[in-house]
């Protein structure tokens, strides 16, 4: 992932013959020569593979984790390729440079990307093979092709002669890769689009069928449970495992780079004599860190002048020059991912290969890790990708997957499923970063901002994980969700500063937008409350229509959204009954934001109790996300984002005691529930523009709906709230 | 010595250590992976099976405690009504505890055949789904209610 924004790149395709006779049709991205070389020596993964009997396979260069990837990426192939989508096989692809992530610059899931990548790339891949077979078979024939159509897998030629996919694949690999692609305009889609849809593995979810990583299963197969560090970043000091191994069906314990794993016939028998270990850990730096340390850190930290990463005007001036001022810091917390399926992999490390399966974000990367944990090269690594569990970022870790591989290969070569606990799961997290976001607005004597300030000081992911794509001390993934800034304000100066907390951090659930456009959206309600206005019409009035472009936020639209900002916002008051009163005890937020190239506003209702219980009763919200590859999973996203965003703001708090996380189970780290979900949500997609490319949506809806939660309390409650979670005991002391 | 139960109709007879709980022999005794390991503490229901038809959390059942009972699991439900309505309202996203969901909707069912939202709250709640499958959740057991 050395380039985050660069979508310039041109596609180029390859054909090549699948094993055993039929096409198979790919891209990959040009580069050095051994990337070509590479590309060719893995031919058989590619976008969609016919072979003679007439199977039309698709694979899936994302991984699956709820979003529907293995249903909608397909469908944009399928509608080009005029094929029977029902009979269409579905294949997650290995690791290759063909199935690169254009707007990631790696082959990995994440930033919302997967149908904003795919949306051109994929129908070209579909079009292209089909292109090809009605060439294959016009030669057969011998006719023009232009004389020839392609549809449900079958080519017609004149006369009403008829030929299948499978008939003329071979011949359809020895083919021209055809340079111009033309795509169906949108109105002719048959497939894409269509509110029937059903996703493709739903049926195989609803039995139980053996898909997750968890549910793998190796000929001879043991099993591995683990005990890593309690403190974050620490050490085995030294261990006695006589207990230990002395247990029923305890094959070997060995130690790891960051643990000691108990290896058995069963995992249960594993985890019961890991039980058993007596473990001496070196904390290390972290040993001493707890949270008022931590946060006392921060607040340091946060009085250096950071990073500029959006400047104009002269915000300095303005505000020394303005009638009143207005400040606030926002905190919030770190948060956990805690997927439903813990991290696991099934790993078998021989001498000269590694076999590596597990529910992963980044397959890419794992063969360069796990060759370098285990002393193999990169291509003596086979990676298959499950299905997840769920992943909201914690799958772009590859730690997991490299434990498995030492494991395996410290307990002699053997096929290990290393399966971690829960507790293992919420304590070793990389989490989203907690930080501290001060926003100051300077008014006039209208009440009308003339500047605003932001600065941000929270730990970098980036840094961490790709810091080649930290510039200046900035990280693109830092300023997300801020350096969008949509409002029109004459003078702005936004800030970053970077500190590392020791607390590791990761890419969560719309990573920063959950960080910055949270502070944002609850920071403007002030405002409007200041200026004695709605806060709907305030934002409205506010929204900026000029052209401005943001420099960083390499996944949004990175052009102005300002007309899409308040079509959604107008939207959303009619929508929501935003003019309606509620009776007492009750109150209704707002939130717009802009991320993925999706504008959403949100309306949220709660009820607050006397004693600051608060319940989300209804959510309404309108998105402007561009053509809907699957609309109803596309609802799914906004659904499922929306209750994201709520365990977030309501409950999710992580924090560090003597270095050690002090949640470890979903008693201490609580999420939404089947009672506490709102009971109502109403999701509008808007039409989409001529031509408008797809938004992403597996993301954005979580940092919408935190903020318009905080202004439905402080319209229920008086109470303005700076600091994340919105507990009782935070609403109280606010 | 072995300990012996019916899971989904058929007797099993398994020689594991009888504290060992029925999740895990489910899932690696028996090869039945479609009940889930979540949390191991019966906090978030991913491993809910039925045992004489009441919903239990398998991973704080040991397995000796459900010698000579009725034991089902997601692969007995038998395409009911439930992964029916699930089916018709693709409700899953990532899937991974929608086998918990389906046994609690089931055994709520099963008990009362017109359940309101609070019956829904009250048996569903301890079901986790991080993915936020919730309303599509309690508009399946309706729609399941309505096939009965």
């Amino acid at each position: 992932m050395t380039n985050i924004t660069n979508q310039t790149r041109r596609d180029f395709i390859k054909t090549s013959a699948v094993a055993g006779g039929g096409l198979a049709l790919g891209f990959y991205l040009p580069g050095s020569v051994s990337n070509v070389q590479a590309a060719e020596a893995a031919m058989p993964n590619s976008w969609v593979r016919i072979t003679p009997d007439n199977t039309v396979t698709i694979l899936v260069a994302r991984s699956e984790m709820g979003q529907g990837v293995a249903t909608s990426m397909p469908l944009l192939v399928a509608e080009e390729l005029e094929v029977d989508f029902t009979k269409v096989k579905i294949e997650f692809a290995p690791p290759g440079e063909v199935y690169i992530n254009s707007l990631l610059g790696g082959q990995l899931t994440g930033g919302s990307t997967s149908v904003r990548d795919a949306w051109e790339k994929l129908r070209k891949a579909g079009a292209s093979a089909r292109l090809m077979l009605v060439a294959a078979a016009a030669a057969q024939w011998g006719v023009p092709a232009a004389q020839c159509s392609a549809s449900m897998g079958v080519i017609t030629g004149p006369g009403g002669k008829k030929l299948t996919y499978g008939q003329v694949a071979a011949a359809a690999a020895t083919q021209e890769v055809p340079k111009d692609v033309p795509l169906k305009p949108v109105s002719q889609f048959k497939l894409v689009g269509k509110a029937t849809q059903k996703r493709v593995d739903t049926p195989a979810k609803v039995r139980g069928d053996s898909m997750f990583g968890i549910d793998t299963r190796l000929p001879g197969m043991l099993y591995a449970a683990v005990a890593m560090s309690p403190v974050i970043g620490g050490k085995v000091a030294s261990y006695d495992d006589t207990r230990a191994k002395a247990m029923p069906g305890v094959r070997a314990v060995v130690q790891y780079s960051r643990g000691v794993a108990v290896v058995a016939d069963s995992y249960w028998q594993a985890k019961k004599a890991k039980d058993l270990l007596e473990v001496e850990w070196d904390g290390g730096a972290n040993a001493g860190l707890s949270m008022g340390k931590l946060w006392a850190g921060l607040r340091t930290a946060s009085k250096q002048p950071g990073a500029v990463f959006r400047e104009s005007g002269d915000a300095d001036g303005a505000l020394a020059g303005a009638t009143k001022t207005i400040t606030s810091t926002y905190q919030l917390p770190f948060l956990s991912h805690s997927p439903m399926e813990p991290q696991n992999t099934t790993a078998h490390v021989t001498a000269d290969k590694a076999l590596i399966i597990t529910p992963t974000q980044f397959q890419q990367l794992i063969p360069h890790v796990v060759g370098g944990a285990t002393g193999l090269k990169p291509e003596q690594v086979e990676v298959r990708t499950t299905y997840l569990g769920g992943g909201f970022g914690r799958r772009v870790e590859v730690d997991y997957a490299i434990d498995a591989a030492e494991i395996s290969k410290l307990a002699g070569n053997v096929p290990v499923k290393m399966i971690w606990s829960r507790e293992d799961d919420m304590t070793h997290d990389s989490y989203r970063p907690a930080g501290l976001f001060t926003l100051t607005a300077g008014l006039d004597a209208n009440n009308k901002p003339v500047a605003v300030r932001f600065h941000s000081t929270s730990p970098s992911i980036s840094a961490r994980l790709f810091p080649s794509i930290v510039k200046d001390g900035i990280d693109p993934f830092a300023v997300e969700g801020i350096d969008n800034f949509p409002y029109a304000v004459p003078n702005l100066k936004f800030t970053y500063q970077m500190h590392d907390t020791g607390v590791t951090v990761g890419y969560w659930r719309a990573v920063s937008h959950n960080l910055n456009a949270v502070a944002l959206e609850c920071f403007v309600d002030e405002l409007a409350h200041a200026a004695g206005k709605d806060p709907l019409q305030y934002r409205l009035d506010n929204v900026s229509l000029g052209q401005e472009k943001h420099k960083w936020s390499g996944l949004s639209a990175g052009v102005a959204v300002g007309q899409r900002m308040k079509v959604v916002l107008e939207q959303v008051r009619q929508k929501s009954g935003w003019d309606t009163p509620l009776p007492k005890g009750r109150g209704r937020g707002v939130a717009v934001m802009e991320g993925y190239n999706s504008v959403i506003a949100m309306v949220v209702e709660v009820t607050a109790s006397a004693n600051f219980d608060v319940s989300v009763d209804r959510v309404v919200a309108v998105v402007d996300a561009g053509p809907l590859i699957h609309p109803d999973q596309a609802l799914a996203q906004m659904q499922g984002t929306i209750n994201f965003g709520q365990s977030a703001c309501m409950y999710g708090e992580i924090t560090v005691k003597n270095g050690a996380v002090e949640q470890g189970n979903f008693d201490q780290y609580r999420v939404v529930r089947m009672n506490e979900s709102p009971k109502s949500i109403e999701v509008h997609f808007l039409p989409f523009a001529e031509g408008q490319p797809p938004g992403g949506l597996g993301e954005p809806g979580t940092a919408v709906v935190q903020p318009a939660i905080a202004n439905a309390i402080f319209a229920a409650t008086g109470k303005r709230l700076h600091r994340l979670p919105f507990t009782p005991e935070h609403i109280r002391s606010a | 010595m072995a300990i012996s139960f019916v899971v989904n109709g058929k007797s099993q007879s398994v020689d594991v250590a009888p504290d060992t709980p029925l999740l895990w022999v489910l899932r690696d005794t028996l090869g039945m992976v479609g009940t889930k390991f979540g949390c191991g503490k019966a906090l978030c229901g991913a491993c809910t099976v039925h045992l004489n038809g009441m919903a239990i959390r398998s991973c704080q059942t040991p397995v000796g405690s459900v010698a000579g009972q009725k034991v089902t699991t997601v692969e007995g439900l038998n395409n009911n009504n439930v992964q029916k309505a699930w089916v018709a309202l693709d409700v899953p996203q990532c899937g991974y505890c929608q086998p918990g969901q389906m046994m609690s909707a089931s055994a709520l069912l099963a008990a009362n055949r017109n359940p309101s939202d609070a019956d829904i709250d009250a048996a569903m709640s301890g079901n986790i789904c991080r993915c936020g499958t919730y309303p599509r959740i309690r508009a399946a057991i309706k729609a399941a209610a309505k096939m009965a």
